[in-house]
């Protein structure tokens, strides 16, 4: 029996032969979503090292390291990490997590190897810009690791690079670091923007018979919205790169104003504003984070709608509450920057239009746990990743209406309240919603089975383990804790107020969790290489197109034979069904016809 | 209501079976923009349809160029007002020749679109040749126009106003020299007349780019001459 | 699993928000009524995120908990529910805006003119506050209430005029320049915060107030502190490799205190 009820015969194309056009410059989406993957990955736990470094020096900020001092003898003499050396770490670490994973796994990853079939395609609308796309990202990788390796090291301004300290070598340790940065960024701000392209033009152009934008699946929705984002917000950012690198090397004052003497040297530049970057800067990195979330909650509305076996809650209201959120966030930068100088009325209409942003999300929480509601749940790991990330939203979700009001952001802002919020949200709810699409996805893209056993074990340590790591951040803001202070031994009041006692309880908490994902690595490369072999097409009993083709999937998806779609994307126990379950490709009178 | 798990012999439909796909529309309820029914991905030998997807894949990368030239602008817009020592200077003269080649360009990659579109192979050819030619005519003028500059001391630090200037035309630059080269692959493979099915989406895309990057250096020549 | 599940998201949710209703480890101390409203505002939200916060994760544990496939018979076919759809996206919109609202004033008071300058301006003492990688310096007017001009070329940390003020000036004569701020209570304090050469950003927790010192531009933060007692300053903004150790103190002193301050300060310039 088949599940797809009536096809479109298409022309096949033929298969690539050499090792190079197979695995290394492939045109297939299919592989390019699995380089994407990989690299994030790898960057994901540079990331986690980087981390950990910084949670050492912050509780032993004067201990020396024998190991330390082997491995960094320029960062850490006598294994003792420097100032310069924490900054660097947590400015890579920063720029690491934000760009190389949070924005190329969900999108690039699993949005390059699902929605081409999803949408019922044999691969995305440019094939050749995809592989580019990726190889570009390639190489800003790689730049940016090079950072680590040119005298004066990494840079220590930040991920946000504010200037002037980013601009001016005088006011650092100097070196071709920063340079190295922007390099990076702008390289992949430009393999973002084809990728986006890639991404838009599918999803308009190449969605199958039927399948109206209507009963698109909410994880193409979101690609699809992330992908319009990061159109608009990518080509900022590169030009506020180009312009902070001629401030560097080409003697221009965009973002350094005059009279600036720093260290007893007088600085010969004038008549820039350092405002003016903050402003380029989010006006890119606010759609940013909405880019590094969207597509998780598309993958969360997916899995726990597929694991309930119920439709999801108010998919209309879904819809439009992403739409709404990719177009709002367009207009709330200005909540980076309630203290920065900036006209104090403006900060009143940012904070109102951030408040109306929190509503969309809202209706997205109330209708993940509608979705849940009445379900009949199935607590496979994606599942457990999926309720984890909706409890993740609510938390780091929650801060965001203290920080969005400037009356309460004068205390938080710059302190560790500000780094709870975007910790939850994005350093964990989303790489939970990278978590759930990995173990859903994983038999189908590899034709293997994960241990299912060594995930939920790794679920349950995680979970309670990013708790843990940041949900006493907050209380470290709640004392008025700087952010990215080297240690705390400089002002008295934080040791007074417990901040050691809370240092000490996120440090072991984070170095349990970053060992946990270490059993995810495991589980990952092990199953690749010795898992159970499988060739079930729809081991979930889900309903979206990605579960009728073979497993793995063809070299173009569908073997020629383009399934047409009949249904929505969650016809879950529909009332007089056998199967409590309706794929897309099936019969037309297989479900009442109840269109959204 | 019945138990529908089992389902019927799979329908085949052939391309010969659906409705015309000149202009790549197909039937029934499908899709908001009857983009489906083609199927055929991005390999599609439906030429209409590639031409749709290419002319939409310029569009929407044109949006995403866009956005660096709206930052620019809002950047220059700021400078200039912030920091006081924003000092206008004369733009080169031969900008007015870059002006009237590029805006010739776009008319001879317009006459290659419509020589294309009516099947005159020798007129494709033609026309392509000459917008190639006047594209790196353009290029050229631009040098000259910063060599104008630098004879005249102005340089990319001198003042703001100058830096914007060199930084506004590099971007365009860069980019229509980007668009030459797809140009001159196009080109080529038209001098080559080997089979090539994408090759009506192919010219239709680089001819849309064309005007795109046209209209934005004109944006770009008007933004410099008004902003003193 | 489904039973430990909804039982760690409702141990999570809870152990999470004692701590804020509790305040077990409390804001700082309050010395402004400005502060005091910041901090009603905080606990206004506190409250109202409080119990959106615990109603969202207690029903996502009740649901996690009550619906496993284990239950008998099917998920039910629930495409959604617009009157529940209308009532939490109203809800949700009336409460967020509504926060926003009433913090406003507070807002309003601390950043915009017009609502500072309704206050008497003659008591208002007015200090510049420069910060540089990685100390902060405090300039008094001295006597005559007239900053003197400053000149980058005069800047010297070793002869102790950070600040560049020219000392040949009638005006900058009497200008004193402090590592520490000290300033009467319950006197209208005016800061005019610059930089020498980075972001820096002036913090004291207990004012509950803070700006970034932008090179190029003077910000304006104006309180009145109610209390006496040594507070510190911390500087909240990314400067450098001393960031963490840029610290000063804000001492709050009673009105002849402060005199004796002020005599001490200038018999330093002689």
């Amino acid at each position: 029996m088949t599940e797809v009820a009536e096809h479109v015969e298409v022309h096949r194309h033929p298969l690539p032969t050499s090792f190079i056009t197979k695995y290394i410059f492939s045109v297939d989406h299919k592989v390019i979503g699995i380089q994407y993957m990989l690299l994030a990955l790898v960057a994901a736990f540079v990331g986690m090292g980087l981390s950990l470094l910084v949670r050492i020096r912050l509780v032993w900020p004067a201990e020396p390291f024998g190991l330390l001092e082997t491995l960094f003898p320029v960062g850490a003499p006598d294994g003792v990490m420097t100032p310069e050396f924490y900054l660097a770490m947590l400015t890579m670490h920063g720029t690491i997590m934000v760009f190389m994973v949070l924005t190329t796994a969900p999108q690039g990853g699993f949005g390059n190897y699902i929605l081409p079939i999803q949408v019922g395609a044999a691969d995305m609308a440019f094939p050749t810009l995809n592989m580019l796309s990726f190889w570009t990202t390639f190489l800003s990788f790689m730049a940016l690791m090079a950072a680590f390796f040119v005298q004066g090291g990494a840079p220590i301004s930040g991920w946000t690079a504010y200037p002037p300290l980013s601009a001016l070598n005088e006011a650092t340790i100097g070196g071709y670091g920063q340079d190295l940065w922007i390099l990076s960024i702008a390289l992949f701000c430009i393999g973002s923007l084809l990728g986006a392209l890639n991404f838009i033009v599918t999803t308009l152009h190449l969605r199958t018979k039927g399948l109206t934008m209507m009963r698109l699946p909410l994880t193409v929705w979101t690609w699809f919205v992330t992908a319009i984002l990061g159109l608009l917000a990518f080509g900022v950012l590169l030009s506020a790169g180009a312009l902070l690198l001629m401030d560097r090397m080409a003697g221009t004052s965009f973002f350094i104003p005059g009279g600036l003497v720093v260290n007893d040297v007088i600085i010969d530049h004038t008549g820039g504003s350092p405002i003016l970057w903050q402003h380029l800067f989010w006006f890119f990195g606010h759609p940013e984070v909405y880019i590094a979330i969207l597509p998780g909650m598309g993958v969360t509305s997916h899995i726990l709608s597929t694991f309930s076996r119920k439709p999801v809650f108010g998919y209309k209201a879904m819809v439009y509450a992403i739409l709404a959120i990719g177009g709002l966030g367009f207009v709330v930068w200005g909540h980076h920057m309630f203290v920065s100088g900036m006209s104090p009325y403006s900060a009143f209409v940012f904070s109102i239009l951030t408040m109306v942003i929190g509503v969309p999300s809202a209706i997205k929480t109330f209708n993940w746990i509608g979705t849940l509601w009445g379900g009949r749940i199935r607590f496979a790991s994606p599942m457990l990743y999926s309720i984890g990330f909706v409890s993740l939203f609510v938390t780091g979700g929650i801060s965001g209406i203290f920080l969005g009001q400037p009356t309460i952001d004068l205390f938080f802002h710059d302190t560790y309240f500000v780094v709870a919020h975007f910790h939850l949200i994005m350093g964990v709810a989303a790489i939970f919603g990278m978590f759930s699409g990995m173990t859903f996805w994983f038999p189908k893209m590899f034709g293997r089975l994960m241990n299912e056993g060594l995930n939920k074990v790794h679920f349950w340590i995680t979970f309670a383990g990013v708790y843990a790591i940041f949900g006493p951040m907050h209380y470290l803001g709640i004392i008025a804790h700087p952010r990215r202070y080297a240690e705390t031994t400089s002002v008295d009041y934080l040791a007074a107020a417990g901040a050691n006692e809370l240092h000490y309880f996120i440090t072991i908490a984070a170095m349990v969790t970053i060992a946990a994902q270490f059993l995810f690595l495991f589980n990952f490369v092990w199953s690749l290489l010795k898992g159970k072999v499988t060739t079930d097409p729809n081991p979930w009993e889900a309903t979206t197109l990605e579960w009728v083709t073979s497993t793995p999937p063809a070299h173009d998806n569908f073997e020629g034979k383009i399934p047409i779609v009949n249904h929505g994307p969650y016809e879950f126990s529909v009332p007089g069904n056998e199967r409590d379950f309706v794929m897309q490709c099936n019969a037309p009178d297989a479900a009442p016809a109840q269109d959204h | 209501m019945a138990s529908v798990v089992t389902t019927p012999e799979p329908r085949l439909r052939t391309p010969t079976q659906s409705p015309p796909l000149a202009d790549g529309h197909g039937t029934g309820n499908g899709g908001a923009r009857a983009r489906d029914g083609d199927g055929g991905g991005p390999h599609g030998s439906n030429s209409a349809a590639a031409v749709e997807r290419y002319k939409l894949g310029v569009k929407v990368g044109s949006g995403g160029i866009v956005m660096v030239f709206a930052a620019f602008t809002s950047a220059l817009v700021v400078r200039s007002g912030l920091g006081g020592d924003w000092k206008a200077f004369d733009l080169p003269a031969v900008l007015w020749l870059s002006t009237a080649v590029l805006l010739l360009s776009s008319i001879s990659i317009e006459k290659a679109k419509r020589a294309m579109r009516d099947g005159l192979e020798v007129g494709l050819q033609r026309w392509l040749n000459v917008t190639a030619i006047l594209g790196a005519v353009f290029l050229v003028t631009q040098l000259v126009g910063w060599q104008q500059l630098t004879d005249r001391g102005i340089y990319v630090a001198t003042n703001p106003s100058s830096s914007f200037f060199y930084v506004l035309t590099a971007g365009h630059g860069l980019h229509l020299f980007g668009g030459l080269l797809a140009l001159t692959y196009v080109v080529f493979r038209v001098w080559r007349a080997t089979p090539w099915p994408t090759k009506e989406a192919a010219i239709e895309g680089a001819a849309l780019y064309w005007h795109f990057m046209d209209g934005l250096w004109v944006y770009l020549f008007v933004l410099l001459l008004v902003w003193r | 699993m489904a039973f430990l599940l909804g039982l760690l998201i409702w141990f999570i949710a809870i152990a999470l928000a004692v701590p804020f209703v509790t305040q077990w480890w409390p804001l700082p101390d309050t010395i402004t009524e400005h502060a005091r409203q910041v901090d009603a505002q905080y606990n206004l939200t506190v409250w109202v995120t409080g119990v959106i916060f615990l109603i969202a994760q207690l029903a996502l544990g009740y649901a996690v908990f009550k619906f496993g496939s284990n239950r008998p018979g099917r998920a039910s076919h629930v495409r959604g529910n617009d009157r529940w759809e209308l009532l939490w996206t109203t809800a949700a919109t009336v409460l967020f805006i509504g926060l926003t609202f009433m913090g406003y004033t507070v807002w309003a008071e601390a950043r915009f003119t017009e609502a500072a300058t309704a206050r008497p301006a003659d008591d208002r003492l007015i200090v510049e506050v420069v910060g540089q990688q990685f100390v902060w310096n405090m300039r008094y007017a001295g006597r005559d209430g007239k900053f003197g001009p400053t000149d980058i070329k005069l800047m010297d940390d070793s002869i102790g005029n950070a600040l560049g003020v020219d000392r040949d000036h009638a005006d900058g004569k009497d200008d004193i320049i402090v590592p520490r701020m000290a300033v009467p209570v319950n006197r209208e304090v005016e800061l005019m915060l610059k930089s020498k050469d980075v972001l820096h950003n002036f913090f004291v927790p207990e004012l509950r107030i803070k700006l970034d010192t932008v090179p190029g531009i003077t910000g304006t933060l104006r309180f009145k502190a109610d209390k006496t007692g040594t507070y510190e300053i911390v500087c909240s903004e990314l400067c450098g490799l001393g960031h963490y150790k840029m610290r000063s103190f804000l001492d709050v002193m009673e009105p002849d205190a402060y005199e004796k301050w002020l005599v001490d300060q200038e018999s330093f310039l002689e």
